[in-house]
C-alpha cells in the first residue's frame, strides 16, 4: 500500500485510539527485546522456550483494539503479544516467563501457555492450530447464549497446513458463528518457508471453499489491521458469520529463542533487512508524528515510561518466589 | 421398582439433565438420528430443538475442541462419540487441550464437559468398528473416566459426569443396551470414584469393568454351583479408581482376577494388577494375579474369530480355576 493511501487511513481513526495502539505496540516490542536479552547465555535468566513476537506487533494490537473486554481471544505458542494487546499485566506475564508462582499461569504454563480469564484470554496452545476449534466452540456458546460477544483465534501460517484449520472453518461457516480467524503469516513455518508447506500460499482464499469472508491485509500496518478487524467484528456481531483475515507480516527473530537464525542459512540478510525497513512501529510512528498526534518529545516520554514498566516487571519476576513443591499435584482437577 | 433398559436409562438421564440445566447441551455426529446411537437419544431433538441437540459433520477433532470452547464460555457440553474408534481423530483436543486446560493455566480455567464414548462392537464389524480404548484415557492426567454396567449406574453416572465440573469420559458398551434393571424415575447421581461389590464371596476376587461385570456375574453364578465363592467388584469409575474397595476385597480373598474388555498390554487390568503388586497385600496373595482381557490383536471380522477374541464367562471361569490350582 502506498504512502498516500496509508495517510488517509490514519485520519479516520480517533487520535486517542491511535496513541493507545502505539503504546501497546511499543510495550510488546520493548518487552520482547528484553526477554530476548534475558534468554541469552551464559546467564539464561529465562529458560522456558520463548517464541518472540518482534516484528508482528501490528497484528495482535490491531485486532485486539477492535475487541471489547468480554470478547474472547485464543492464542498460540507465540503468545506474549496477544497477552499484552488484550490488556494483560506485564508483571504477571514476565513472572510466568520466569516460571514463578506470581505468573499469570502460576508457573505451570511458561511462555507458551498464558491466559487471563478476566481479560478474555482463554488460553494459548503450543499445538499448532490447537485453539482454532476451541475459539469456534466459544463462538457457538455465544450464539446459544445470545451473547453479544465474538471469539478470535490467532494462528500462524503453519496452522494452515493442519487439518483442524479446515474442519474449524467449515463448522464456523456452517453455523454462521461469531468467530474471527486471524492468520499471522510470517512467511515461515518453523524453518520452512510457507511456499514449501502450502500448495497455494494465498491463505485468505481458503475461506472461499467454506463460503465465508476472507481478506489479506498488510500485517505490518496496524491501522489497516485494526480497520479490517473492526469490520470482521461488526460482521460477526451482526450474525454475518466468521471471517478469515490473513495478515502478511514477518518475525525478526528465529522460530524460537533470541537469535535471528541468519547464520543457519534459513533466510537471507536482505529479506530480514527489507522487513525491518517496514517496521510496524516505525510505520505508525511516522503517521502519528506527521499528523501531530504525538510529538517527538512525547515519543521519548512514552518510550521511557514503557521501558520503566518492563523493568519493573523484570524486577517483580526476579523477586517472586517459585511455586511450592507441594503445588505440583494441585490443579489437575477443579475441586468441588 | 420400575425396570427399564440400559439404553432407556441413558435416554432418561439425558432428558432430565438437559431439562434441568439450561447450560447443558448435546453435540456430536448422529445425535438426532433415530438409529445412530441406538435409542439413547430418542425424543431429544423434538423436545429441545436443534439449538441444544446439535448434530454435526464428521469433524471429531473440531467438534471436541468446540466442546471445550463452549465449556470455557460457561456451558456444559455432552460430546457424543457413537463409536470409540473415531475418538482417535479427537485425541489432540482430548489429550493436549481438554485434559491440560485446568492445570496448564494454573487452575484459572475449567473445562466442565462430558465426553460420551460408546463401545460398539461384535457383529463382524472388524478392527476399526470395534474398539474399546478406555485405557488410553486412563493414561492421561486431567480426565476422569466412568464405565457403568447396570441401568441404575448408567443413569446416575451420566448425571454425575455432568455435575462433576471436570472433563469426564463416560464409557458405555452397546452390548449392555438391552439389559434391564431397576432405575428410579427421579434424577439422581452415582458418585464418581466409588465402585461397588456386586456379589460377595470368599475364594477369589474378580474385578471387572463395564460389560465384563455381566460376564463376571454369570461366571460367578456358575462357579457357585461348583462350590466356588467369587467376589465380584465393579469399579464403575476407572479414574479415580476406588482403591480402598479393591484392596479390601483382595485382602479378604487373597486371590485376584481382573476382567476388562480392552487390550491386555497397558490396559485397565494391567493397572489394577500393578496397584495390588505395589501394595502390602501383594505378599499375602495365595496365587499370581490373572488378567482376562482382549488379546493384543486388532478385532477380527469373522464371527468364528470374534468368538475367541472377546472374553466371556467361560474364559473367566477358566482363569479362576487356574488361580485356584496355583
Amino acid at each position: 500500500m502506498n504512502e498516500k493511501e496509508r495517510t488517509s487511513v490514519a485520519l479516520d481513526v480517533p487520535s486517542e485510539i491511535l496513541r493507545k495502539i502505539y503504546v501497546t505496540m511499543l510495550k510488546i516490542r520493548v518487552f520482547e527485546e528484553r526477554v530476548a536479552e534475558l534468554l541469552l547465555p551464559p546467564k539464561k535468566e529465562i529458560v522456558t522456550p520463548c517464541h518472540l513476537y518482534i516484528g508482528q506487533e501490528a497484528v495482535a494490537t490491531g485486532v485486539c483494539f477492535a475487541l471489547k473486554r468480554d470478547d474472547y481471544v485464543f492464542s498460540t505458542h507465540r503468545s506474549h503479544g496477544h497477552f499484552i494487546a488484550k490488556g494483560g499485566n506485564l508483571k504477571a506475564l514476565m513472572a510466568e516467563l520466569y516460571c514463578k508462582k506470581t505468573g499469570c499461569s502460576r508457573g505451570k504454563g511458561g511462555s507458551m501457555h498464558v491466559a487471563s480469564s478476566s481479560l478474555g484470554l482463554l488460553g494459548s496452545s503450543a499445538i499448532v492450530g490447537g485453539t482454532m476449534p476451541i475459539a469456534v466452540g466459544a463462538a457457538l456458546a455465544f450464539s446459544m447464549q445470545n451473547r453479544d460477544a465474538v471469539s478470535v483465534v490467532f494462528f500462524g501460517d503453519g496452522a494452515a497446513s493442519e487439518g483442524i484449520f479446515y474442519e474449524s472453518l467449515n463448522f464456523a461457516s456452517l453455523k454462521k458463528l461469531p468467530v474471527i480467524f486471524v492468520c499471522e503469516n510470517n512467511l515461515y513455518c518453523t524453518h520452512l518457508p510457507v511456499a514449501a508447506c502450502l500448495a497455494d500460499t494465498n491463505i485468505y482464499r481458503k475461506s472461499e471453499s467454506f463460503a465465508m469472508s476472507g481478506i489479506r491485509v498488510d500485517g505490518n500496518d496496524v491501522i489497516e489491521v485494526y480497520k479490517v478487524a473492526k469490520k470482521a467484528v461488526e460482521d460477526a456481531r451482526s450474525g454475518k458469520g466468521p471471517t478469515l483475515i490473513e495478515c502478511l507480516t514477518y518475525r525478526w527473530r528465529g522460530h524460537v529463542g533470541p537469535y535471528d537464525d541468519l547464520d543457519k542459512g534459513l533466510r537471507s540478510r536482505e529479506e530480514l533487512d527489507y522487513w525491518m525497513s517496514r517496521c510496524p512501529i516505525k510505520m505508525l510512528e511516522k503517521d502519528l508524528i506527521q499528523h501531530r498526534i504525538i510529538s517527538e518529545s512525547e515519543k521519548e516520554q512514552i518510550r521511557k515510561a514503557v521501558s520503566e514498566e518492563v523493568e519493573e516487571a523484570i524486577t517483580f519476576a526476579r523477586e517472586s518466589p517459585y511455586p511450592n513443591e507441594n503445588n505440583l499435584l494441585h490443579d489437575v482437577f477443579e475441586l468441588k | 421398582m420400575r425396570r427399564i433398559s440400559f439404553a432407556e436409562a441413558i435416554n432418561e438421564a439425558l432428558h432430565q439433565i438437559i431439562a434441568k440445566d439450561d447450560h447443558v447441551f448435546l453435540i456430536g455426529q448422529g445425535v438426532t438420528s433415530p438409529w445412530y446411537v441406538g435409542s439413547t437419544t430418542v425424543g431429544l431433538i423434538d423436545r429441545f430443538g436443534p439449538q441444544r441437540i446439535i448434530d454435526t459433520p464428521t469433524s471429531e477433532n473440531c467438534i471436541t475442541g468446540a466442546a471445550l470452547g463452549a465449556a470455557l464460555a460457561g456451558l456444559h457440553p455432552i460430546m457424543c462419540f457413537p463409536r470409540m474408534d473415531f475418538m482417535y481423530y479427537a485425541m489432540d483436543q482430548i489429550a493436549n487441550h481438554i485434559a491440560n486446560w485446568h492445570y496448564m493455566f494454573g487452575g484459572q480455567l475449567s473445562a466442565p464437559l462430558t465426553i460420551w464414548a460408546i463401545i460398539n462392537r461384535g457383529g463382524e464389524q472388524a478392527a476399526q468398528h470395534s474398539q474399546a480404548i478406555h485405557a488410553v484415557f486412563m493414561h492421561i492426567p486431567g480426565v476422569k473416566i466412568v464405565a457403568p454396567s447396570t441401568p441404575y449406574d448408567a443413569k446416575g453416572l451420566l448425571v454425575a459426569s455432568v455435575e462433576e465440573g471436570n472433563p469426564v469420559v463416560y464409557v458405555d458398551d452397546r452390548w449392555l443396551y438391552q439389559h434391564e434393571g431397576e432405575v428410579p424415575e427421579e434424577i439422581y447421581s452415582v458418585p464418581i470414584g466409588k465402585g461397588i461389590v456386586r456379589r460377595e464371596g470368599e475364594d477369589v476376587t474378580v474385578v471387572a469393568t463395564s460389560y465384563m461385570v455381566y460376564e463376571a456375574m454369570m461366571a460367578s453364578e456358575r462357579l457357585d454351583k461348583e462350590g466356588i465363592s467369587i467376589e465380584v467388584v465393579d469399579l464403575l469409575s476407572l479414574k479415580p479408581l476406588d482403591e480402598s474397595l479393591l484392596f479390601t476385597s483382595v485382602e479378604k480373598t487373597r486371590r485376584l482376577a481382573v476382567v476388562d474388555g480392552g487390550w491386555k498390554t497397558c490396559g485397565v487390568a494391567a493397572e489394577i494388577s500393578a496397584k495390588i503388586a505395589e501394595s502390602d497385600i501383594f505378599g499375602s496373595l495365595k496365587a499370581p494375579i490373572i488378567r482376562v482381557s482382549l488379546p493384543d490383536t486388532p478385532a477380527p471380522a469373522s464371527s468364528a474369530l470374534e468368538k475367541v477374541y472377546y472374553p466371556n464367562a467361560e474364559r473367566i471361569i477358566l482363569a479362576i480355576k487356574k488361580i485356584l490350582e496355583m
